[in-house]
């Protein structure tokens, strides 16, 4: 053996690279079919940041379709409900820079829920049919009503009611959801001399 | 003597706590009206038990706790329920509430009493129960459900209770005058805390700028023990977390509760409420509120009841409207503006302040963060203000929260020292906010994927049962067909009949449609028998010129197919006579749809050709009979007793018609006399 190295030492190299090679893949081989990843975890990574509207007006015909899309490698920018603070999670998250939310898709809008005018209700179901969460309450030719706790504001049953009696309210300021709000940028702006008055004061 | 802690940080604002001090408590009285917000406290706002227009006695139960975490609500005084809606409340948002409003009856009358009378022989549940039932929620500022906070679980023993005498803030003189004036009934309610949470030590913490308070407790506190422990002033050793750490020196963890190093804390207001609670058997339905400022020429203590308006109490303290820019409920740190000076007296109110504008003015703009540190330096809870406020402005709430953002009592020390007058704490308020509601976003959206995703899965389960269904049918059907195939050809194949059946009724049809070439079938036979009559005369012709043995016989046949010929000419005749010419007949065939046709519009013609006043007397007389019939059939469902939805339905239909029928009974009228 020891002959045989030292007569041919490029065959012993060779044949001791190809063989660490072979033992090392046959590791990386059984390690790969042993751990395998179900799914693909990044997809559920961007699902959670997504804001689960399920509105559809990305393009796709959910949150998680959406999440699989951008996986696969199609822009963060189309998902107004979740805003600039949604394309900047999901571009920290994917390690990207983030760009600015695209208008055609939709404007970013503060959450609204829908609400039947049940008086004109006829008992339809056809936005029941469309409510992607199940938010939508009622039978057949009986009024319906919308579960505004589990409306995620997707806008998505407005469409296919025939009478029209769905609107899409903007969630009312109340006691529960009030709070403080972050100190107004423009009181930075300093009356130090009297050309610092605002614009409004300074045509007053 | 005790041994004392400090805490980091803490300043030392102005006091100006001696203006409300030089009187002593005054009975504010009954106000005509009380409004009582249904969320006094900290948890779920209680439920309502009354209804307007009921009368209710003083002390009588309004409204009940609604889950663990909240307290129920009580009559300050009797009178009549007259509403429960939405008032303005002391809230720095403006937004209304829903609260009961109580008019006054002026005679005060009490609910029946029922006080525990002996403490320590009565169950630890039972005093809870008692506690709670008495609507007491931490009457130091926040108003945490005191029974919750007693209610600690036999995982953590409590080895200390500190009753919290120390109000820090300045102005507010609610606590100090209540330790001079109410010694007796803080301790003794110390005492039932004591009994109920069974401590090591009982510990009373006074600022030594309330030296009479501090010997008042002193006195009352002797021969038991509770252990009264005055300490040098600093802002905010009143905080919960600060007092804690000067008494033991031990620090609260992070996201913690005192609970979780065996202690709790009581502010003196609830200890003494507690004492009414158990040894009176009075609810909680009045407070101690200090009016002061500048802006009131009397500023005193008022013993008011839940439910007065701010007004009521600064009238009789000598407000200044004109003088006082804003009215502020708490101290100048940590109090917040009020929308307007009608908002009631809550639970949580310990002070009224009514600056002038040269006492308390209004911030000056701010200016750029210098990084000087001092705000680092006066935090109490030693956190890093302004690396909070970069976070906070530049909205990167993680960092923030991983700053300890939560860890933040909003004591206000920071802006207060301040060089660039930042308003740090709104800062520091809305990114909290702005967190939490990013935590209940992520909450709702998790919510909602499940949701989704269960609706999914259900449409799939639908569509797969349907699928299921369809395969089953099928599968069905081919096992009745490859059995009726075994049955063998005794029994035809069903559908081998149905298609020997359509040929059979198309032939008759093909039959039928050659009815009309009957003649053709006639003449037809006239020729071929003619045909036949010649080809047999030539052969008789013949056999006769042979002198033949047959030729009788074939005599017999050519007489035979003469008569035929002439059976089939007659028959000929007599069909072109019945039927005349055949394209006579095919008009005349014209079918009944054209008819009935042609009759409506005969009937058109004739309507149009009618009189006006016919014309509504007809229509009269068929909306008559509509009616009859609907009144008919509304009596039979009315006798067979018809579900209700159908004879609602039955009525409507009769009311409309009775409506035509006088409508067209005044056109035809109308057209008679026209």
């Amino acid at each position: 053996m020891y002959d045989f190295i030292a007569q041919y030492p490029l065959l012993s190299a060779l044949f001791a690279l190809v063989s660490l090679g072979a033992v090392f893949g046959a590791i990386l081989g059984y390690a790969s079919e042993r751990f395998k990843a179900e799914g693909n975890p990044i997809v559920d990574q961007i699902n959670a940041i997504l804001p689960q509207t399920q509105c559809g007006q990305c393009g796709h015909p959910g949150c998680r379709p959406y999440a699989e899309a951008i996986a696969a490698g199609e822009a963060i920018n189309k998902c107004p409900p979740g805003g600039q603070a949604g394309v900047q999670a999901l571009a920290d998250l994917l390690d990207v820079e983030a760009p600015e939310l695209d208008e055609e898709h939709g404007e970013e809008k503060v959450p609204h829920v829908a609400f039947i005018h049940e008086d004109e209700c006829i008992g339809c179901t056809k936005c029941i049919q469309a409510c992607p969460v199940d938010a939508i309450l009622g039978a057949a030719k009986h009024m319906h009503t919308v579960i505004a706790s589990e409306c995620t504001g997707c806008d998505l049953c407005v469409e296919p009611c025939p009478v029209d009696c769905i609107e899409m309210l903007p969630e009312a300021e109340s006691l529960e959801n009030w709070h403080w709000q972050l100190p107004e940028p423009t009181s930075r702006r300093v009356d130090i001399i009297a050309s610092d008055a605002s614009e409004d004061e300074a045509a007053a | 003597m005790r041994k004392l802690f400090d805490f980091h940080g803490g300043i030392h604002p102005p006091e100006n706590k001696h203006q409300s001090v030089r009187t002593g408590i005054a009975t504010a009285g009954i106000p005509d009206e009380l409004v009582l917000p249904l969320a006094q406290h900290i948890g779920a706002p209680s439920a309502p038990l009354v209804e307007a227009g009921e009368r209710v006695l003083k002390g009588q139960m309004l409204a009940e706790a609604a889950g663990t975490v909240s307290v129920p609500l009580h009559a300050p005084t009797s009178g009549t329920i007259i509403a429960i809606e939405e008032r303005k409340i002391a809230h720095p948002s403006g937004h209304s509430a829903p609260c009961v409003v109580l008019r006054s009856d002026g005679k005060d009358e009490w609910v029946e009493h029922h006080p525990i009378a002996d403490y320590k022989s009565t169950e630890k549940q039972q005093l809870l129960q008692c506690i709670r039932d008495a609507g007491i929620a931490g009457l130091g500022g926040a108003g945490f459900p005191t029974a919750v906070k007693l209610a600690v679980g036999p995982s953590k023993p409590i080895d200390t209770l500190i009753i919290n005498g120390t109000e820090c803030e300045p102005y507010i003189t609610a606590d100090d005058i209540l330790m001079r004036e109410r010694a007796d009934a803080i301790i003794e309610g110390t005492l039932i805390l004591a009994h109920i949470l069974a401590p090591d030590k009982i510990l009373i913490g006074v600022e030594d700028n309330k030296p009479e308070a501090y010997s008042t407790l002193q006195a009352a506190a002797s021969g038991s023990a509770i252990e009264v422990v005055s300490f040098p002033t600093k802002y905010p050793s009143g905080g919960e977390k600060q007092l804690i750490e000067i008494l033991t020196g031990k620090q609260v963890p992070s996201g913690g509760l005192p609970a979780d190093i065996g202690i709790v804390c009581q502010n003196v207001g609830s200890a003494a409420a507690v004492h009414d609670a158990v040894i009176l058997g009075q609810p909680l339905i009045s407070r101690i509120v200090t009016v002061t400022g500048n802006a009131v020429r009397e500023p005193q203590n008022f013993h008011a009841l839940l439910g007065t308006p701010m007004h009521f109490l600064l009238e009789q303290a000598g407000y200044e409207a004109d003088k006082n820019q804003r009215l502020i409920m708490g101290g100048p740190m940590m109090g917040f503006t009020v929308p307007s000076a009608d908002v009631p007296i809550v639970k949580t109110t310990n002070c009224i302040l009514a600056p002038t504008a040269d006492e308390l003015p209004v911030n000056p703009p701010p200016q750029p963060c210098i990084r000087c540190g001092m705000c680092a330096e006066a935090c109490p809870a030693s956190l890093l203000p302004q690396q909070l406020f970069w976070f906070a402005q530049g909205k990167e709430f993680e960092k923030a929260e991983q700053h300890n953002l939560f860890d933040c009592i909003e004591c206000g020390a920071c802006s207060y020292v301040c060089p660039s007058n930042i308003p740090l704490v709104q800062y520091y308020r809305a990114a909290k906010a702005e967190v939490i509601q990013l935590r209940q976003d992520a909450e709702k959206s998790e919510h909602s994927r499940l949701r989704f995703e269960a609706r999914q899965a259900r449409k799939e389960r639908e569509a797969a049962e349907k699928e299921a269904k369809r395969a089953a049918r099928k599968k069905a059907a081919e096992e009745k067909a490859r059995l009726a195939a075994e049955a063998g050809s005794a029994e035809e194949d069903p559908i081998q009949a149905a298609i020997e059946r359509a040929k059979a009724k198309k032939a008759a049809q093909v039959a039928g449609s050659a009815n009309e070439s009957q003649l053709e079938k006639l003449e037809k036979a006239v020729v071929t028998t003619r045909k036949r009559l010649d080809t047999a005369t030539t052969k008789l012709e013949a056999a006769r010129a042979e002198g033949a043995d047959h030729a009788d016989a074939l005599q017999l046949g050519v007489d035979k197919t003469r008569a035929k010929l002439e059976a089939a000419e007659k028959a000929l005749q007599d069909y072109q006579q019945a039927n005349g010419t055949p394209q006579a007949a095919a008009a005349d065939a014209t079918d009944a749809a054209q008819a009935a046709i042609q009759k409506a519009m005969a009937a058109r013609d004739a309507e149009a050709n009618k009189s006006p006043q016919d014309k509504a007397r007809d229509a009269l007389a068929k909306l008559e009979a509509r009616l009859a019939k609907s009144e008919a059939r509304l009596q039979a469902g009315r006798e067979a007793g018809e579900e209700e939805k159908i004879m609602i339905a039955l009525e409507a239909t009769v009311e409309r018609l009775r409506e035509k029928v006088a409508a067209a009974r005044d056109q035809a009228q109308e057209t008679e006399q026209c």
